[in-house]
């Protein structure tokens, strides 16, 4: 691909721009300074929905606003639509790409996490072809991804919900529109009314997306009553790792985070099966 | 790296092209190479909303965007709403409620109140407050700007002052 190899070219100093919308203030506060940006917003490739068997196609270059309004991820990967409204504000869902902000690697970011709860694949190409990593391999540490230098996030594939799955997705932000203190999502199967598996992923308490595994382990093989989700919540801080904050201290988006787990949980327990 | 690129783009329904630095955002192509200064530039980080513009249909922030990068798009800023009457009656409501005092953040709430009420319906006070989430204001408080929108939102909707109705996204 083109793109590919004008960053070849530049000997490593340039950076891939789609939207721009967190690129951009980086530039502007100086935190980045890249030679070369390289406009990847027209690459045909990186657009579309698609669904391909059991596995949701979402191209990189899907913009939050479509993600919003897209009936397919509705329908197979109803995370990402469920936290859509909450990524931003209108004028930068309308330009933000999913796949920019998922290889941005916010901690705070809705679409990170979401990818994590639903198991996603990311799609990475290189000069050499094209690779798929799973979620849980992909967010490495603050702002750092599987994707190496001069790679390229293609798209995202989701692995479709089924009957007997349910879900949900709430953050805890001051206002709409700002990172949120607290988020989660939560995917979970559903076997005879009891949890077979579920992924539980808090945004915004960590240096990336974290499932909270020792929560996961309790649920799994049991029914949400609220013995079993207390059981849960009180595990749930374990996992997390919350930066100092001198607005919001760890212990109080731990408290936070259980709360979410709490009503999560909550809302899936009522959710038909 | 060449030092300039030529642009082409139509603005406010003419077609303009010229030269520029590749790292000019829309907003400063706007405001210096075009002298179209209404769209105002405040935090250049995406954050404040006084840049806002309609490009291709949406409103986007013109500082986040490269100038190069909206060659070949149709833009409109606040001065082409402003001159073919399309927010006559919002720039009313604003005035009659008081809904500015410095008027810095005034073209952003306007382009975002345009966006809004361009969608079906009529939005309840809380949706008007997510969808100006993104715009800065720090002289109102924002409560009469809210008033000043949900006065048009309804107006508009009873068909009393309606104007030509856009297609504009979120």
């Amino acid at each position: 691909m083109e793109a590919l190899d004008a960053f070849e070219s530049s000997g490593e100093d340039a950076s891939y721009i789609a939207g721009g919308q967190s690129l951009v203030p980086a530039l502007a506060l100086r935190l980045q300074a890249p030679q070369l940006l390289i406009d990847i917003a027209h690459i045909e490739t990186l657009r579309g929905v698609e669904l391909q068997g059991d596995w949701l196609r979402i191209g990189a270059l899907t913009r939050h606003c479509e993600v919003l309004a897209d009936p397919l991820i509705r329908t197979h990967a109803p995370l990402y639509s469920d936290a859509a409204p909450h990524v931003a504000h209108p004028a930068i869902r309308n330009k933000g790409t999913i796949g920019g902000s998922i290889s941005h690697a916010d901690p705070a970011s809705e679409f990170p996490a979401m990818t994590l709860a639903l198991g996603a694949e990311l799609e990475i190409a290189n000069r050499d072809g094209t690779r798929r990593v799973a979620a849980d391999d992909f967010f490495v540490d603050l702002f750092q991804t599987a994707i190496e230098p001069g790679e390229l996030l293609v798209a995202i594939h989701v692995p479709v919900v089924r009957p007997g799955h349910r879900w949900a997705f709430h953050e805890l932000a001051r206002r709409r529109g700002d990172f949120a203190l607290v988020g989660c999502g939560i995917l979970a199967e559903f076997v005879d009314d009891a949890v077979a598996q579920i992924r539980i992923a808090f945004f915004a308490v960590g240096s990336t997306p974290i499932r909270a595994q020792q929560a996961e382990d309790i649920l799994i093989g049991k029914r949400l009553d609220q013995a079993t989700i207390a059981a849960a919540q009180a595990v749930a801080g374990d996992d997390l790792d919350p930066s100092e904050d001198e607005h919001v201290p760890p212990a109080m988006k731990r408290h936070l985070a259980r709360v979410l787990l709490g009503r999560l949980l909550g809302q899936i327990a009522r959710q038909a099966p | 790296m060449s030092d300039v690129v030529n642009v082409t783009m139509k603005v406010n329904g003419t077609d303009v092209s010229h030269a520029i630095a590749p790292r000019n955002t829309l907003a400063d192509f706007l405001r210096q190479t075009l002298e179209l200064t209404g769209t105002h530039t405040g935090c250049e980080m995406g954050v404040c909303g006084a840049c806002l513009v309609v490009l291709d249909g949406r409103v986007v922030h013109s500082c986040l965007t490269f100038a190069v990068q909206a060659s070949g798009s149709t833009i409109e800023t606040v001065e082409g709403l402003s001159e073919r009457a399309a927010i006559a009656d919002l720039q009313e409501a604003f005035h009659q409620r008081n809904a500015l005092q410095c008027g810095f953040c005034t073209p952003g709430m306007l382009m975002t109140a345009h966006s809004l009420l361009s969608q079906p319906g009529v939005p309840s006070r809380e949706d008007i407050r997510d969808a100006l989430s993104g715009n800065y204001c720090r002289c109102t408080g924002y409560e009469a700007i809210v008033d000043a929108i949900e006065m048009v939102a309804r107006k508009r909707h009873d068909g009393a002052a309606a104007p030509q109705n856009e297609e504009v996204g979120a």
